[in-house]
């Protein structure tokens, strides 16, 4: 139930301006992939365009190709509200749908286009869901409290709880801990390392330690200045970009001599 | 270096505080004093009516007989506009805040506020001299295929001067109101909760439903209550367009009338137990709003744990 992606010179454009240039990167499934660089290299903006998200903002568009198992996500009639309900999302800030209770959150994205699900099914689903994202205990005696009831760190997990619920091929996490405590985060690295049994794991962070704990490999994203496009510098195993990089900025952003 | 002490502050800064808060206060105070006023206003004015003969009150059958038509009436007519225009404003104020191209929806945004800015003597003109006209045809038609319901008995007014459509020109009315306050509020929707619903794989209109529409919920609420307000209390246009009579269920026949348009008409030449009568009429248009008011604010309230204020 995971798939890889790979990724062929990817340029993404906020209009005429180029955010990132030329991406050429290999995700393997079930695997926990780490993006990391200074703020404003592009890492974010590559992220959302490995589901499409990217079109949101007005103006966005990319040229290359994303393959998922081989099918390019920009070929000609690919609806973009498919692709992103095989690649989920959880983002920065904890975002739980505050008129939804938190049994209505998990179900959010399988209730989509029309799907008919019983009330036995869906019981299922969420006890499955919830225990996958390592909140079944703290939730299961108030699922119809609202979600925005619970604390930051088990809102987020609840996020994930409602990402996995559909059972995509791949999650993309945007910094999902920098809005957390040290206790939540740490849960969520446990939980992302659980998760990469089964899914395909991508996420962005600005902390280091982070990226250094949870993935297998690291990606290295840096601008040359304001105004230029974001680059992916160096892509490799995580323990060697962070003992033994290649290139320098590399070593000089993992050592804290920049950055 | 001169040493500061914490016990010293600027005195400029209170100041402005102190004038700040005593402003706030006093307009605060203002206007539950006006309300206070109107109100005590009204009920002075209306207890000689309430407590008259029977036979002394217009219609010679007591105050009761008399205002139950017009509350009625008031209700059917705002009734009608709300219904046609509370559809009419949340798709308008979507297609501004969430499908429209952004040079469209500022053009569109603005000639939409300046529909609200239009005196509403100018609409019941519109209303009496084009619409009622226009419309009459179809009134013929909805008695002879639709006739068995009772709101659309026959025989259909001849001039269209009719509750619906004083209904209908009170609808165009409200229609800028409920539209302006419900794109604001559509506007305001957390751009994370909408990413959230898109991220899931919801199609646009997924993600309205997901997140603007709730989200908005209480705020829609409000504006519909707002334009209710507009709605009940309308005079003008509803006094011109209007060729009253007593009520009738049918929409499409002359009849039926609002409490403000029959205050407005008879009050000009009212004098003694007649004026008493028009301002307790007032006063039961002040009641139904407040009513109104508390209903919708228990509405929202009810909801207040879902809101996403918390």
């Amino acid at each position: 139930m995971s798939k890889r992606i790979d990724v062929k010179d990817l340029n993404v454009y906020y209009g005429k301006f180029l955010a990132v240039e030329d991406v050429n990167i290999n995700i393997d499934a079930k695997s926990v992939t780490a993006f990391i660089g200074p703020s404003g290299c592009g890492k974010s903006t590559f992220l959302r365009t490995l589901n499409r998200m990217h079109e949101v903002i007005p103006g966005a568009r990319v040229e290359g190709e994303v393959l998922l198992d081989g099918d390019n996500l920009y070929g000609p009639g690919v609806d973009p509200v498919t692709v992103r309900s095989q690649i989920g999302m959880v983002f920065q800030r904890p975002n739980p749908f505050p008129t939804m209770s938190i049994r209505d959150n998990v179900l959010a994205g399988v209730k989509l286009n029309n799907k008919k699900i019983s009330k036995g099914e869906a019981d299922v689903l969420v006890e499955r869901s919830l225990q996958g994202a390592n909140l079944w205990n703290e939730v299961k005696d108030r699922l119809s409290k609202p979600g925005s009831g619970l604390s930051g760190g088990q809102q987020q997990r609840l996020c994930i709880a409602r990402a996995i619920a559909v059972e995509p091929q791949v999650i993309l996490m945007d910094e999902p801990c920098s809005a957390l405590d040290p206790i939540s985060t740490l849960a969520i690295e446990d939980l992302i390392n659980e998760l990469k049994d089964q899914y395909t794991v991508v996420i962005v962070t600005h902390n280091m330690q982070q990226a250094a704990r949870v993935s297998d490999k690291t990606a290295f994203f840096n601008i040359a200045g304001t105004g230029k496009p974001g680059k992916l510098i160096e892509f490799g195993d995580t323990p060697t970009i962070f003992s033994n990089p290649t290139e320098k900025a590399t070593e000089d952003y993992v050592s804290g001599r920049f950055g | 270096m001169t040493t500061t002490s914490l016990t010293k502050s600027r005195g400029a800064g209170h100041t402005g505080d102190k004038v700040f808060s005593a402003a706030t206060l006093a307009a605060g105070c203002l206007i539950l004093a006006v309300l206070f006023g109107v109100a005590l206003f009204l009920v002075v004015q209306a207890i000689p009516a309430l407590v008259a003969p029977a036979d002394q009150i217009q219609g010679g059958e007591g105050f009761f007989t008399y205002i139950w038509p017009l509350v009625i009436g008031t209700l059917i007519a705002a009734v009608i506009a709300l219904v046609i225009a509370t559809p009419l404003a949340i798709g308008v104020a979507l297609f501004i805040s969430h499908f429209a191209p952004r040079n469209l929806a500022s053009g569109l945004g603005y000639v939409v506020d300046l529909l609200a800015a239009i005196p509403s003597v100018v609409y019941g003109a519109w209303g009496v001299a084009f619409l009622a006209k226009e419309i009459s045809p179809s009134y013929d038609w909805l008695a002879k295929n639709m006739g068995w319901l009772p709101i659309f008995q026959g025989p259909a007014s001849a001039t269209g001067k009719t509750i619906l459509t004083a209904g209908i020109v009170l609808a165009v009315m409200v229609l800028p109101i409920i539209t302006s306050l419900t794109r604001e509020i559509f506007l305001q929707t957390p751009k994370l909760h909408e990413e959230a619903a898109l991220a899931l794989g919801a199609t646009r209109w997924e993600m309205i439903r997901m997140t603007v529409l709730p989200f908005g919920r209480p705020g829609i609420i409000s504006a519909v209550m707002l334009g209710l307000g507009r709605a009940l209390g309308e005079t003008m246009a509803v006094a011109l367009v209007l060729s009253s009579g007593a009520l009738t269920a049918s929409l499409i026949q002359t009849g039926n009338q609002t409490i403000a348009a029959e205050i407005a008409l008879n009050f000009p030449e009212a004098s003694g137990l007649k004026v008493n009568t028009l301002i307790a009429a007032g006063l039961v248009l002040f009641v139904i709003t407040l009513g109104v008011n508390v209903i919708a604010r228990g509405i929202i309230s009810r909801h207040k744990e879902f809101s996403g204020a918390n």
